[in-house]
């Protein structure tokens, strides 16, 4: 049997794809920017010298790094409120998820990026006169975000594909918004390929980027 | 508590985990003297060198350098962060490993101190910046990465920087042992040049013949011990401690 292939019909569906497209980069967006504000805190507490910080955070970072995504939003969504007895929207616990997931590797990468500064830099700082904040602004930041940055850009890569997730929770993200578009069209390979065409035009030059600041020499 | 005294430790204890690494220090540094501090590798030269601006905090003692002290023989508790970085502004230090910061040109790397530290205008800086390296003979420098440099330039550099805190002592551990012969006495001339000039200075060196000449005095660590202390020539020349003799004898086809 050959198939008839016919990618005109998507057309009619361009406003729910672009929601979806919207969702998809919009939750990436959002979730990076949090996921890596809360990575922050967690690499700064783990490098603390708190004993009961360092040991909370990283039980944390192990229960994120070795559950599935999937079964943290789950969780999140169905589980949590039952325990808390507070009701989440599926927006709010995807967030929530993917946020603490995003942390929990960005975290590591961050601490990673601070502990592979040379401690003399860390003593040459000490020596000037600086206080902890100004060293880690002036010294050990900008030497450890050139080295930090091609892997932050990988991870959001990943967390750009872990929002497609998000559709288990009827998050009209693009795969949702694919769903939707099959059930009503029954054209799965049609609309399949289209949703995984857009992702790849939006990940590709993401992850030649991700390329080229590895390359860089000398850092 | 006199004022010829630029630095003073009283009882300075360090230990890491069960080693004890210096044991009960006392010493004392006058102001403008250069006192070079010999011993054997592992004897805490280091330790001591960085107990005295606190990049090692003492567990015991008592250290003062001007009008700066700290006691550690009551307190159990770290002193905070100001209060280290306060310290440390009056103190500069010279590493055996140069610690330029790389992300920096040679001048932002001498201007860094006073523009984060002090609050110096930078224009002010600026100017600091190219004066100090002029006067370590690498004005030409001023623009150029760290990683360009020979090591005996780095090291300049970061003489200069240490200096454009304006501090009142300097600390040397070990500055020229990382550079290739050729390049020791660049880096020599300049601390000669500062000792002429009145700084305070403590220098951990290897370099009997210029701790013969250039220091003062010369104290002799060994085990975490002061073991002889004394007149720079006297010690090294006649050093009347047998550990000081057998330390000695393994320079002195090198002192001419
Ligand atoms: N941060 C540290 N942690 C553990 N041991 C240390 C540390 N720093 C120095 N030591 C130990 O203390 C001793 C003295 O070291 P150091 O002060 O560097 O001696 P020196 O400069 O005279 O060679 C050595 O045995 C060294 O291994
Ligand atoms: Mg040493």
């Amino acid at each position: 049997m050959q198939y008839q292939w016919d990618f005109g019909f998507l057309l009619q569906y361009k406003a729910l794809i672009g929601v979806g497209v919207l969702y998809t980069i919009g939750f990436t967006i959002a979730t990076a920017v949090s996921g890596l504000v809360v990575g922050c805190l967690v690499a700064l507490l783990r490098l603390s010298h708190l004993r009961a910080a360092t040991w909370v955070v990283t039980a944390f970072i192990e229960v994120f790094r070795c559950t599935p995504v999937l079964v943290q939003l789950v969780w999140c969504y169905y589980a949590l409120p039952m325990l808390t007895g507070l009701e989440l929207t599926p927006a709010t616990a995807a967030f929530l998820t993917l946020t603490l997931y995003g942390a929990s590797f960005y975290g590591e990468i961050i601490r990673g990026g601070i502990i592979s500064v040379d401690l003399g830099q860390w003593d040459a700082g000490r020596a000037l006169g600086m206080r902890r904040s100004q060293l880690m602004r002036r010294v050990v930041l900008p030497q450890a975000l050139r080295r930090m940055v091609p892997p932050l850009v990988n991870q959001t890569v990943l967390q750009l594909k872990n929002t497609s997730l998000l559709s288990v929770l009827a998050v009209p993200d693009l795969l949702y918004q694919g769903q939707l578009i099959t059930s009503a069209s029954y054209r799965p390979l049609e609309t399949y390929t289209m949703i995984a065409v857009i992702y790849f035009a939006i990940l590709f030059p993401l992850t030649r980027l991700a390329h080229r600041l590895e390359a860089r020499p000398g850092h | 508590m006199s004022n010829t005294r630029m630095i003073e430790l009283i009882g300075v204890q360090k230990s890491f985990g069960t080693l004890q690494v210096l044991k009960d220090i006392s010493l004392t540094v006058d102001k403008g003297a250069v006192v070079a501090l010999i011993g054997p590798s592992g004897s805490g030269k280091s330790t001591l060198l960085r107990s005295i601006n606190l990049l090692t905090v003492p567990n015991s003692g008592y250290i003062r350098v001007g009008d700066h002290a700290m006691d550690f023989s009551s307190t159990q508790t770290l002193p905070r962060d100001r209060d280290l970085a306060a310290f440390r502004a009056r103190t500069g230090m010279v590493f055996q490993g140069f610690n330029l910061f790389p992300h920096m040109t040679v001048e932002q790397n001498v201007m860094e101190g006073p523009v984060t530290v002090l609050g110096t205008p930078k224009a002010e800086a600026r100017e600091l910046a190219l004066a100090l390296l002029a006067k370590v003979g690498l004005a030409d420098k001023a623009g150029m990465r760290p990683d360009s440099l020979s090591g005996g330039q780095k090291q300049r550099v970061a003489i200069a920087r240490a200096l454009a805190m304006k501090p009142d002592v300097m600390l040397f551990d070990e500055a020229t042992s990382a550079l290739d012969p050729e390049l020791v006495g660049e880096v020599l001339a300049v601390i000669r040049s500062l000792a002429a000039e009145g700084m305070t200075m403590l220098l951990v060196t290897h370099e009997m013949a210029f701790a013969r000449d250039v220091a003062d005095r010369v104290v002799f660590m060994r085990d975490g011990c002061v073991v002889e202390e004394g007149d720079a020539r006297q010690v090294i020349e006649q050093p009347s401690h047998p550990a000081t003799q057998a330390f000695l004898s393994h320079f002195h086809n090198g002192l001419a």
